[in-house]
């Protein structure tokens, strides 16, 4: 029997993966989608738990947050490219023009 | 169905939302007309982005002590959401007065910037206005999306580029875990109304026989904090302050900020009010952190735009003092303070403007050598800035530091209030590094390149009676704030 724990369980161990990924990767590009990994981890959450409720506020969330990441997207590749015109190189250690 | 469908029209009230209707309309608005006109034309922009911001100001005006619920109670527009309106209002106004000359001085005369901040101040107004953390959520989105394209205007500069991806993947990183915290947050109470959730915990008890609820609270503050620039999470601000644009990194550090106060105190008074004793708890300790690392580490900037980045996290710190305090006077203290650091931070950053040259090389301890002298006008008013910054009388600063610090006493955090005048008397160093170059150096340099367009100068004038208003007559403001606040 696949409970509602299963589900907050594999969404927390992908939320742990994207959180892992965004510290460790260097390329602006995996790091987006470590963060994409993120943000579906939370809707799978949503999902679950609103089945679990029978409450329909977490899939009308899901919906929203969906929407909002593919604005991100658009936005965040654009500066994405904006960089690597000017830098040649879309990796992280590459952004260190302003030092402490 | 059609009994459906009228349920849903009852639910809607448009009032709840004009002021932010209106403003986004304007932005639209401005958008199209861009299409139409030749590129590099940009001064019409910056006056119908005015009338637009005040309109909109009518509008809020009109809100204000005639509170509007909507959307089945997930927009409020009352008092609260008015007073945090106005202050992003000026924000936004001030920034767009300094910004036109800029632009065509740093070669990048697009008319589309003005559009952008009229979107992310309608994004500030969701979130000041939402009751339901999806209004939150997609306020805080769509403030943030115009901010990281305004971070990286300047796209053929690498500076830019750097500050607009950094702050993207680190304010996509926080947007994760804010998310995160709501679900979480949802799971626990079944609602992602605030009010429904504060019912929920306050009925159903502690955070220690719930650990979803806390990690949910941990998740959601870790969210706000970033967007507040508090210590822990602050790393970004310096370099993305430094980089960007500099009317952008003025209109970032006064606006969005207090947007983020705005949802973290309604979400943590609404839905938090049963956890009080375990979240300032929590802040309290971040409070001081973040006071400490801002200030501190601005002793050592040279660079004006950096220093004034990690001042900025130290202001963050004293306001959330007045979270902490948690009582009427605390919370009426964050939002005068936030209206007084508006004044006082954007004032600064206009002068600093006015003083770059292209490329902005000069803006250093250094490059203001003599500045005060040969240019008075702004040297006295960054004087006063600087002055207000520090919390002196008869300042703006001096009143909000006041407030929130006697919201802190009278709260019982003594402790907190004296590192927090500690810590102001640590920040008077570089503020009067400052002036000591700008005053009592030699000039090596007659500063030919400054000039004074008019919108520019309005910009800093209004800074100015701002600062000084709020200074010397704190009482009329901090009563409507009093007003504003739950």
């Amino acid at each position: 029997m696949i409970t509602v724990y299963h589900y907050m369980t594999v969404a927390a161990i992908l939320f742990a993966m994207g959180t892992y990924g965004v510290l460790t990767r260097r390329n602006a590009i995996v790091i987006f989608m470590c963060i994409e990994l993120m943000l579906n981890s939370v809707n799978l959450t949503f999902i679950a738990l609103s089945s679990h409720l029978q409450n329909m506020d977490g899939q009308v969330f899901v919906l929203f947050v969906m929407a909002v990441a593919a604005a991100e997207a658009g936005v965040g590749l654009a500066l994405m490219i904006a960089f690597y015109r000017n830098r040649d190189s879309i990796d992280v250690d590459d952004i260190n023009l302003m030092k402490l | 169905m059609e009994n459906l469908v009228q349920i849903a029209l009852q639910n809607v009230n448009m009032a709840a939302i004009l002021p932010s209707l209106v403003l986004t309309c304007f932005g639209m608005g401005l958008l199209l007309i861009n299409v139409f006109l030749p590129r590099g034309t940009t001064r019409h922009a910056v006056w119908i982005s005015v009338i637009g911001l005040v309109v909109t100001g009518f509008f809020v005006y009109t809100g204000w002590g005639n509170p509007q619920y909507g959307f089945n109670d997930a927009v409020a527009n009352d008092n609260y959401t008015a007073f945090f309106s106005v202050i992003f209002l000026f924000a936004a106004g001030l920034t767009i007065l300094m910004s036109d000359d800029y632009l065509t001085r740093e070669g990048y005369p697009v008319s589309e910037y003005y559009p952008l901040i009229l979107f992310a101040t309608a994004g500030a107004m969701w979130m000041a206005s939402g009751t339901d953390m999806l209004t939150i959520f997609l306020g805080l989105e769509v403030m943030s999306i115009a901010l990281y394209v305004l971070a990286g205007f300047f796209r053929g500069q690498l500076r830019s580029n750097e500050a607009g991806l950094k702050y993207f993947l680190l304010g996509a990183f926080s947007t994760g875990f804010l998310l995160y915290g709501i679900a979480l947050i949802y799971g626990v109470t079944g609602s992602t109304k605030l009010t429904e959730i504060g019912i929920y915990l306050n009925a159903h008890g502690s955070l220690l026989e719930n650990p979803m609820t806390l990690a949910g609270l941990v998740l959601l503050s870790t969210g706000f904090l970033f967007k507040i620039a508090a210590a822990p999470f602050h790393m970004w601000t310096p370099d993305v302050y430094e980089g960007a644009p500099t009317p952008v990194t003025a209109f970032m550090s006064a606006g969005p900020k207090a947007a983020a106060f705005a949802a973290f105190l309604r979400i943590m008074e609404y839905c938090f009010f049963s956890l009080k004793p375990e979240w300032t708890a929590m802040l309290w300790v971040i409070a001081v952190l973040t006071m400490v690392i801002g200030n501190v580490i601005a002793i050592q900037q040279t660079n004006l735009k950096r220093m004034l980045a990690y001042s900025s996290i130290a202001h963050a710190g004293y306001a959330l003092v007045g979270l902490v305090a948690a009582n009427e006077i605390g919370y009426s203290g964050i939002l005068f303070y936030m209206l007084a650091y508006t004044f006082m931070n954007i004032g600064a950053f206009a002068v600093l403007v006015l003083a770059g040259k292209k490329g902005e090389d000069n803006l250093t301890l250094e490059g203001f050598s003599g500045f005060g002298l040969k240019r008075p006008f702004l040297g006295v008013a960054m004087t006063v800035f600087l002055f207000s910054l520090m919390g002196l009388p008869p300042t703006a600063g001096f009143a909000g530091k006041f407030y929130i610090f006697a919201g802190a006493v009278k709260a019982g955090y003594i402790w907190l209030a004296v590192i927090g005048v500690l810590n102001s008397a640590v920040s008077l160093y570089y503020y009067l590094r400052i002036m000591v170059y700008m005053y009592f150096r030699d000039a090596e340099e007659d500063y030919a390149w400054v000039s004074l367009p008019a919108a520019a100068v309005i910009s800093i004038v209004i800074a100015l009676i701002g600062v000084f208003y709020l200074g010397i007559i704190p009482g009329d403001v901090m009563e409507m704030a009093k007003m504003a606040i739950f």
